[in-house]
C-alpha cells in the first residue's frame, strides 16, 4: 500500500521513523524474541511447541481483531471473553441435543451447534451495538454487563460441568485436524484475517469505521450512518469471539463456561493496543494487531518454558501493555505541536 | 482600570521587585529556535515586547506564530536562545512560573474545564482557601466583579459546556486577567466574539497599555490590528521577516511581508447572475429556539450572505436546512421540490453541501490521510464503491486531481489532516465539495482561522462555484466578509431576520443599525 510507496523513495531518515510509527517496534521485538528463545531452549522451536503456539495465537487474534475493530471505532468490548465461553457451552450443548433427537445426522448435528454458537454470538453483539449506538451508554459499561450476564448464562447452563456429546468429525475430523501440517484454528485464523483486513481496508464499512473513530461529529456531517457501523463493529466482535469458542470446543472436545474468560478479554485488549489500535480511536490495522497476538503468545509460551511463576506472567502482560500505549503517546506528542 | 488582586498575602510573588520602567523591554527574546520531530518551527527569532506595548504577530498559519506564544508562556521550552522577562534570564520556564511573574496567555483552544462552571474555571490552581476549605463566597464574589468590570454578559456560575462558544471565549479572556499580570497573550481573541463585546475588549486593552502591562496579540484581521497595534512582527517560515511601527506600515506592506508575494485585491470581483430558486425557505423555526419564524429564499448564481452577531441562529439556520438541528415547523424546499425532515446523508444526496465553521470538531478526522477525508462524503456513489467495496484507484486518482486543482502543499494526498495548517484544512473541505455534484453550499464562518492568503483561496473558490451556476449561502461574523461577497444580504438579530440589504443599502452602517434596531426599540419602549 502506501507504505510500501514512501518506503520506496529513498527520502532520508524521517521516512523510516514514519514507518517504524506505522508498524511500530512489533517486528523486531518478534524477531528477537524467538531469536533468543531459540538460542536458549531448543524445546522453543520443536514441532509440538511451534504448533502448539500457533494454535494459541491463532485464537487469540481472532477475538483481537475483532476487539480491534470496535476500538477503533471508538470503544471497547469487554464481553469477548464471556462470549467465548458462552458459545462453547451453547455449541457442545446443542449439539448434544440434536445427536439425541436425530441421531447418525452429523451434517444437521454439526451444523445445528455451530449456528446456535455463532447465533448467540451475534445475539451478544447486537445487545451490545443497540446499547451503545441507540441508547448512548458507553461501550465500556454495556459490555461489562453483557459480560457478567453472558458469563452468568453460560454457568447456568453447564452448572460448571464440561458438556461432552459432540460428533467424533466435529472434534477428531475438524478441531484437532490438520491440513498442510497445520491445525484448523491456524487456517480460520488465516482466513478470518485476511477477510478483516479486506474489510478495513477496502470497504465501505471499514472506511467508515476509521472515520467515526477519527471524529464522530465530522462523520454525521459527511453523511455517515453511525448507529450501524457501531453496531456492526460489536457484531463483528462478538461473532468472532463466539467463533473462537466453537473453534477451542472443537479442539478441547467439550463445551466449557470456564473457556476465554477474563483472560482472553484482557489479552485481547492487550494484542489491540500493542499492535497499535490507539484507544482514542481512529486508528489501528488488524494484520498488525494478528502479529502483535502472535508475539503474546510466544512471549508468554517462553515464559513458561523459561519457567518463570505464572503468577508472575500477568505483570509482564500489563507491564508492555502499559509500555505500548506509553509509546504511541509520545509519539504522538512528538508529532504535535506546530 | 483595577483588577482585584490576588490574594495570597504571605508568599511574595519571585521577580517582582524591578520597576518594569527602568528595564525596558519587558519580554526579549533572542535567537530562539524550535524543532518538533525535524521541522523547524521557528528559526533564530527575536522579539522584543514593551510594558505598555500592544505586539501584533503577524503571519500565515504554520509560520511560527503559535510556537512562540506558546513558548512565552511556558508550555514548551526553546531549544536554544535566550528568554529575558522584565531583565531577568529565565530557564526552566513552565505555565506555572509564568503565571506567577504575571504572564497570563489566552489561547483559541480553550484551557477550560467544560464539567466546571465558569467561576471554577476562573480560580482553577489558585482557588481561595483558608485551611484546605474553599471559600466559594469570596470567589463569587470577585469573579463577578471582575466580569462586571469586563462588561460581559456571562453568569459565572453556569457550567462551561453549556456556553456558547462566544461565552468560552468571555470565560477564557477573564481567566487570562484574574490577577497580577505584566504581559497578556492574546490568540485570534475577537474570533467569536460579537461587535460589541469586541468593542469592550478595545477598551479593555487600551486600559491594560495605560496601565504598563505589555501585549502580544495574534490576530489576521486588518482592521484590528490597524486599531490596535504600537508594533507589528511579521513571521514567515518560522523566521522573523521584520518588526515594523503600525503606524508607519500599509496593509500591503504587511501582507506582502507575510505573504512573500503581491496581494492587491482581497475580495475577488463576482459576477452574480440570480437565476432558478434554490433554497426557498418559508416560516422556519427550530425547535431549540435558536432560530423564529424565518423566511429566506437563495438563488442559483448568486451568493447569499447571513450576518449578524454570535447566537443570533444564523449558523443554526443552515444547519438546520443541512440536517444537523432540528426544526420544530416552517418548509423548506429545495430546487422546487419540498425537503421533508433533512439529514446529512439525504442533502448530500440532493446537492446540498455543508461547511462547519468548526473543522476540528466537525470536519476532519485528523488521524486519517487527507484521501479519506475528501472522499468521506462521496463513497455512497457507484464511481467510488460498488457492493460496500471501495474502488480505491478511482478514489486516488480523483482525489489526488481534486486536490491538485485546490493547490494543496505540499500535493500529499497520504499525510494525515491533523499534520496541516488551517488553511490546508479548510482546502481538504472544499475539496469534498467537489467530489460529487452539487448545487447548494452552505459555507459557516468560512475564513475562521484562516490566513489571508488561504482566504483570498476560498474567496476564489465560491467565485467560480457561483459563476458554474451554484447557490451559494455565506454566514459570517465578519461583516466585511460578507458584505463583499454576497450579493443579497440578510441580517439575523436574535433568531429572526432583522432586514434584506441588496444593491446600495448593502452598507455596513445599515447592517449594524438592523442590529441594534430592536434593542434601541426595546429601551424606548
Amino acid at each position: 500500500m502506501s507504505t510500501g510507496l514512501i518506503a520506496a523513495e529513498p527520502r532520508s531518515a524521517t521516512d523510516l521513523r514514519s514507518i517504524a510509527g506505522e508498524i511500530g517496534f512489533l517486528p523486531a521485538l518478534l524477531v528477537l524474541l524467538v531469536a533468543g528463545m531459540s538460542a536458549v531452549d531448543p524445546q522453543f522451536y520443536g514441532t509440538v511447541n511451534i504448533l502448539n503456539i500457533l494454535r494459541n495465537a491463532s485464537l487469540l487474534a481472532i477475538v483481537a481483531s475483532g476487539q480491534a475493530l470496535v476500538i477503533v471505532a471508538g470503544g471497547f468490548d469487554l464481553s469477548v471473553g464471556a462470549v467465548v465461553a458462552l458459545a462453547s457451552v451453547v455449541t457442545a450443548k446443542t449439539m448434544a441435543t440434536t445427536a439425541a433427537a436425530f441421531p447418525g445426522n452429523t451434517a444437521l448435528i454439526i451444523a445445528s451447534g455451530v449456528a446456535a454458537g455463532l447465533g448467540c454470538g451475534i445475539l451478544v453483539g447486537l445487545v451490545n451495538g443497540f446499547c451503545v449506538a441507540k441508547l448512548k451508554v458507553s461501550g465500556f459499561v454495556v459490555t461489562l454487563g453483557t459480560m457478567s450476564a453472558t458469563a452468568g448464562v453460560g454457568l447456568m447452563i453447564t452448572s460448571g460441568i464440561p458438556v461432552y456429546g459432540m460428533p467424533d468429525n466435529f472434534v477428531k475430523g475438524f478441531g484437532r485436524a490438520q491440513a498442510f501440517g497445520l491445525p484448523t484454528a491456524v487456517h480460520v485464523a488465516i482466513a478470518a484475517i485476511l477477510v478483516m483486513v479486506f474489510a478495513q481496508r477496502r470497504t465501505l464499512f471499514g472506511r467508515y469505521i476509521y472515520a467515526i473513530g477519527g471524529n464522530v461529529d465530522a462523520a454525521v456531517m459527511s453523511g455517515v450512518s453511525i448507529q450501524r457501523h457501531i453496531v456492526g463493529t460489536y457484531v463483528v466482535s462478538s461473532l468472532l469471539a463466539a467463533l473462537t469458542g466453537i473453534l477451542l470446543t472443537a479442539q478441547v472436545g467439550s463445551g466449557q463456561a470456564s473457556f476465554g474468560g477474563d483472560r482472553m478479554m484482557l489479552q485481547s485488549i492487550a494484542a489491540a493496543v500493542i499492535g497499535g489500535v490507539s484507544p482514542r480511536g481512529g486508528v489501528g490495522r488488524v494484520e498488525i494487531v494478528a502479529i502483535s497476538a502472535l508475539f503474546l503468545t510466544i512471549l508468554g509460551n517462553a515464559l513458561n518454558l523459561l519457567h518463570v511463576d505464572s503468577r508472575l506472567q500477568p505483570i509482564f502482560l500489563g507491564v508492555i501493555m502499559v509500555a505500548a500505549v506509553a509509546l504511541d503517546e509520545l509519539s504522538r506528542r512528538r508529532k504535535s505541536g506546530v | 482600570m483595577h483588577l482585584p488582586p490576588l490574594n495570597r498575602p504571605p508568599e511574595k510573588p519571585m521577580d517582582t521587585d524591578i520597576d518594569p520602567q527602568l528595564v525596558p523591554p519587558l519580554l526579549r527574546l533572542r535567537g530562539i529556535s524550535k524543532r518538533f520531530s525535524g521541522v523547524r518551527a521557528l528559526d533564530r527569532v527575536d522579539l522584543d515586547v514593551r510594558a505598555g506595548e500592544l505586539h501584533v504577530l503577524f503571519g500565515e498559519n504554520g509560520a511560527g506564530k503559535s510556537t512562540l506564544i506558546n513558548l512565552v508562556s511556558g508550555t514548551f521550552p526553546p531549544d536554544e536562545g535566550t528568554f529575558h522577562f522584565a531583565g531577568d534570564a529565565i530557564h526552566n520556564f513552565t505555565p506555572q512560573r509564568a503565571r506567577a511573574i504575571g504572564i497570563s496567555p489566552v489561547f483559541q483552544e480553550f484551557s477550560l474545564v467544560p464539567s466546571l462552571t465558569v467561576e471554577e474555571n476562573l480560580f482553577l490552581g489558585r482557588e481561595v482557601a483558608r485551611s484546605g476549605v474553599l471559600r466559594s463566597g469570596q470567589m463569587r464574589k470577585r469573579a463577578r466583579a471582575l466580569i462586571d468590570e469586563l462588561g460581559f454578559d456571562l453568569d459565572p456560575s453556569r457550567r462551561v459546556d453549556d456556553l456558547s462558544r462566544a461565552h468560552q471565549q468571555m470565560a477564557e479572556i477573564a481567566k487570562a486577567l484574574l490577577g497580577k499580570i505584566r504581559l497578556l497573550i492574546l490568540d485570534e481573541p475577537t474570533a467569536s466574539l460579537t461587535e460589541r463585546e469586541t468593542g469592550r475588549l478595545f477598551e479593555l486593552i487600551a486600559r491594560l497599555k495605560s496601565q504598563n502591562v505589555g501585549l502580544i496579540y495574534v490576530s489576521h484581521r486588518m482592521r484590528e490590528i490597524r486599531a490596535l497595534a504600537d508594533r507589528v512582527t511579521v513571521l514567515r517560515d518560522g523566521r522573523h521577516i521584520r518588526t515594523l511601527d503600525a503606524a508607519t506600515s500599509t496593509d500591503g506592506e504587511l501582507v506582502e511581508l507575510m505573504t512573500g508575494r503581491k496581494i492587491d485585491l482581497l475580495f475577488p470581483t463576482i459576477a452574480h447572475e440570480p437565476d432558478k430558486l434554490m433554497v426557498d425557505i418559508e416560516n422556519l423555526t427550530l425547535t431549540d429556539g435558536s432560530v423564529c419564524d424565518v423566511s429566506l429564499h437563495a438563488r442559483a448564481g448568486e451568493i447569499t450572505g447571513i450576518a449578524g452577531l454570535v447566537g443570533c441562529g444564523k449558523s443554526e439556520l443552515i444547519r438546520a436546512i443541512y440536517g444537523i438541528e432540528p426544526t420544530a415547523s416552517g418548509t423548506i424546499r429545495i430546487d422546487g421540490a419540498p425537503y421533508e425532515s433533512p439529514a446529512p446523508r439525504r442533502s448530500l444526496k440532493r446537492g446540498i453541501a455543508y461547511f462547519p465553521a468548526n473543522r476540528i470538531a466537525e470536519g476532519l478526522a485528523l488521524s486519517r490521510s487527507i484521501r479519506e477525508n475528501a472522499s468521506m462524503t462521496v463513497l455512497d456513489l457507484p464511481a467510488f464503491a460498488r457492493f460496500g467495496i471501495l474502488r480505491q484507484a478511482v478514489e486516488r486518482t480523483r482525489i489526488a486531481g481534486i486536490m491538485a486543482q485546490l493547490q494543496l502543499r505540499p500535493p500529499n494526498i497520504e499525510r494525515p489532516a491533523g499534520a496541516l495548517s488551517g488553511g490546508n484544512r479548510q482546502k481538504v473541505m472544499l475539496g469534498r465539495a467537489l467530489t460529487r455534484e452539487l448545487t447548494v453550499f452552505l459555507f459557516d464562518e468560512p475564513s475562521v482561522g484562516i490566513d489571508v492568503g488561504a482566504k483570498l483561496e476560498v474567496y476564489e473558490f465560491m467565485k467560480r462555484l457561483v459563476e458554474a451556476g451554484a447557490a451559494v449561502i455565506v454566514v459570517s461574523s465578519e461583516l466585511p466578509e460578507v458584505l463583499a461577497l454576497s450579493n443579497r444580504l440578510y441580517v439575523m438579530h436574535h433568531g429572526r431576520i432583522a432586514a434584506e440589504l441588496t444593491g446600495a443599502e448593502k452598507t455596513e452602517q445599515n447592517v449594524l443599525s438592523s442590529f441594534f434596531r430592536d434593542h434601541l426599540t426595546a429601551e424606548v419602549a
